[in-house]
């Protein structure tokens, strides 16, 4: 079992992301993430797909979609160069002084942006890849009581340059 | 010119060649049906429940090869479509239902009769779409027929709000259809084929198994030309039974859960198994990790996603049958086969199929009985022992057809659907074999054949039994008939292990049920009566014969495999494993 990565082209027409996350439960293929939004086409939206499954599952996965009227473009991004970001807040709360401090440098460390503060809580705002939003989410957990996390799920636009991975 | 959605609906009909529109109506379908009083080119068969009216149309549409067309209204007439939505789109039946919806502007109200049936049918359909600007609607239906019959073919929903039918708007209906999503593919990869051809080539043992994709593909003719000049032998699918003659020298029989022990053995030995048109489903391979263990498996599918799901396949081809096999006789040489025939054979005469001789009337010789006095037919049967044994003892080729609900497996889905063949071909003779129990789930379509004057023969084997199920307790869970005896009554013994003298006549009485139909019903107890029983069944050309056969209770099919394990372990006749 792999994670895995697919971008698709989707007609921008009620009930589309139904089907699509349908395929998933109906099957019970194992979906990790989906995000979706339109393109520079309106009438096409691009979702990001993150599954994970084995090779039979996942060739399954994609001439299932691809057999959809609805589905434009089946992308597999598994070896193709990427850029993949996640949004990710975590608000951490019940927060002494000498946790202020620590968490403007855990921000620094992870290069992620304070966007609130308050008397005894800091917001954190974080575009990383979803691994690494994981490993902050660790983090925040082993140090803090109280932290708040909100995900976006991962959208993802192949290279320019090859080189980055 | 400007006119109602309902006008441009009745129009789009018309120019896509429809003749007959299964219909039922409601408040939410009243426009349409009122525009189709208004003309005389299609005419509407009123079917008396919605699962019906499906049944018919996909009867309709898998004898004709054109697409079925149901006009039903909003909620309960909606969902009363869906088993037969998924019955049609697993086997790739080529649909168009058109269902009346609340206005728009009510829709996520709970209006009265408002359901979301294109949510609700979203993952047993080929695709489904709710018309929301009047300015859609050509487009619509245009290319619901156009994804409906072409490439795997399957039903498409398209829900119609009642805004939609009044409102006014153009009338023009489009004479191309461009889906940017939905190309589908039919040619066949040359270089695929050559590798398939050259790993065939070889072969010692070569097989073919052939599935509903023949017919489906009308692949017919070439398959038989394949088969001719290679003299390679052929297997069938339940759904591929009758691709080709069933008499051919080279047709061995069906393979799978109830197949011959010929077939299955057969599959198990071949070094070479070359598949058309077949998902290879559970019933067809049982254990996956045993199935065709010494071939290198070859498989032609027009469904990219059928190709290596349930079996690993060794050369996958996506393409039409037909193109591709036409495009294979080019090259194809006969094949030394003989030694492999003989040995086929005599696995055949070990245990050939057959029933038990010597209990009188049994469904052998009840369809043998068919297969002589009949020259051609559709025979439409339903679904448990009575299709399994029609499967085995119907006679089939070019004019002796055979339909039945083969992915899905739905009870009452072989009566209705035999309407809907007799209204295609008025002049066939169409036979609809059904058990006791899935005759009564549509038994309502009696008036129906009536008023249409629809001469069906419909054959009821009673056996008192769900007998499909009863068999499975028969020889797994130790003759417990629990929920499968339909004679039994809340008075009977609550462990009964069996029929016997004590047990409670049987309801209803066919024969005066058929009466009140004013269907002529016959019951036949023996041997001798089944011939003249059909004979009276052909001079009533105006009406349905229902004719019951009283068969004996216990009757079993066999060959068996249990489900899941591998082919090769077989229950046989004489009770040897
Ligand atoms: C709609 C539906 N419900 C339940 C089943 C499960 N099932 C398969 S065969 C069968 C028994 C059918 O009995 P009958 O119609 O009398 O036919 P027989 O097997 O006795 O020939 C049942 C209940 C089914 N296939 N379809
Ligand atoms: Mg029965």
């Amino acid at each position: 079992m792999e994670k895995r990565w697919i971008a698709l082209y989707v007609e921008n027409e009620v009930g589309v992301l139904a089907k699509i996350a349908g395929l998933f439960s109906g099957k019970s293929y194992n979906l990790e993430s989906l995000t979706v939004g339109t393109t520079e086409d309106k009438t096409i939206s691009r979702m990001t797909i993150g599954v994970k499954s084995d090779d039979i599952t996942f060739e399954q996965i994609k001439k299932q979609l691809n057999r959809f009227v609805e589905v434009i473009k089946v992308i597999d991004l598994t070896d193709v160069p990427m850029h993949r970001k996640e949004i990710l807040f975590v608000k951490v709360k019940n927060c002494t002084t000498h946790d202020k401090t620590e968490l403007f440098q855990i921000a620094n460390v992870f290069n992620v942006h304070v966007s609130d503060y308050g008397k005894d809580s800091v917001l954190l705002e974080c575009m990383l890849p979803d691994r690494r939003n994981d490993e902050l989410i660790q983090l925040l957990n082993l140090h803090f009581k109280t932290i708040e996390v909100v995900r976006g799920g991962s959208v993802a636009i192949e290279s320019i340059s090859t080189s980055c991975i | 010119m400007k006119g109602s959605g309902a006008k441009l609906f009745v129009k789009a009909l018309m120019e896509e060649g429809v003749e007959t529109v299964f219909g039922y109506p409601g408040g939410y379908a009243v426009d349409l049906f009122d525009e189709l009083y208004r003309q005389d080119s299609i005419q509407i068969v009123l079917p008396r429940h919605e699962q019906g009216l499906i049944h018919a149309a996909d009867g309709y549409a898998r004898s004709t090869g054109k697409v079925g067309v149901c006009l039903v209204t909003s909620g309960p007439g909606a969902t009363n479509l869906v088993t037969g939505i998924a019955t049609a789109n697993y086997d790739s039946v080529p649909l168009v239902c058109f269902t009346g919806q609340v206005p728009l502007g009510l829709i996520g109200n709970d209006a009265f009769q408002e359901v979301d049936i294109i949510g609700i049918t979203r993952n047993i359909c080929k695709y489904g779409i709710t018309v929301r600007d009047r300015n859609d609607l050509g487009r619509i239906i245009k290319e619901a027929f156009y994804i409906a019959k072409s490439g795997k073919p399957g039903p498409v929903i398209i829900d119609l709000p009642k805004n939609i039918q009044t409102e006014l708007g153009f009338l023009d209906y489009p004479d191309e259809v461009n889906i940017r999503g939905y190309k589908p593919n039919i040619n066949v990869h040359i270089g695929q084929l050559k590798k398939a051809w050259k790993t065939l080539k070889n072969a010692k043992r070569p097989l073919i198994l052939a599935g509903g994709g023949i017919t489906r593909g009308k692949a017919y003719d070439s398959l038989q030309k394949l088969i001719d000049k290679s003299n390679i032998p052929v297997v069938t699918t339940i759904m591929g039974r009758g691709a080709i003659p069933t008499d051919h020298p080279l047709y061995i029989g069906n393979t799978g859960m109830h197949g011959t022990y010929a077939s299955n053995k057969a599959v198990s030995e071949c070094d070479v198994l070359f598949s058309i048109g077949t998902r290879f489903n559970d019933r067809i391979t049982g254990d996956l990790n045993e199935f065709a263990p010494k071939a290198a498996i070859i498989h032609i599918d027009i469904d990219t996603a059928s190709i290596s799901r349930n079996v690993k396949v060794d050369i996958p081809i996506v393409a039409d049958a037909n193109i591709a096999i036409e495009k294979l006789l080019d090259w194809v040489e006969p094949f030394e086969t003989q030694k492999w025939l003989e040995k086929i054979k005599a696995w055949d005469e070990e245990n050939p199929l057959g029933m038990k001789k010597g209990k009188g009337m049994n469904p052998e010789i009840i369809i043998n009985k068919i297969n002589e006095i009949f020259e051609h037919y559709t025979v439409v049967s339903d679904v448990g022992q009575n299709q399994m044994w029609t499967s085995q003892f119907l006679k089939m080729n070019k004019e002796r057809k055979f339909l039945m609900s083969g992915g899905l497996g739905t009870m009452g889905f072989g009566f209705p659907a035999a309407l809907g063949v007799q209204i295609a071909h008025p002049e066939e003779y169409v036979i609809s074999i059904s058990g006791d129990g899935g005759i009564q789930m549509n038994i309502q379509e009696l008036a129906t054949a009536v008023v249409e004057e629809l001469p069906v023969i419909i054959c009821v084997f009673n056996n008192n039994y769900l007998g499909m199920v009863r068999q499975m307790q028969y020889y797994f869970y130790g003759k417990r008939y629990a929920a499968t005896c339909l004679r039994r009554r809340s008075s009977c013994p609550s462990n009964c292990k069996g029929p016997n003298s004590a047990c409670p006549p049987y309801t209803p009485d066919f024969i005066k049920l058929a009466e009140s139909y004013e269907v002529l019903g016959i019951r036949v107890t023996s041997e001798e009566e089944i011939e003249p029983a059909f004979r009276r069944a052909l001079m009533n050309r105006k009406k349905p014969t229902l004719i019951e056969f009283m068969i004996d209770n216990e009757e079993l099919v066999l060959p068996m495999v249990k489900g899941g394990n591998p082919m090769s372990e077989m229950i046989l006749p004489t009770g040897k494993r």
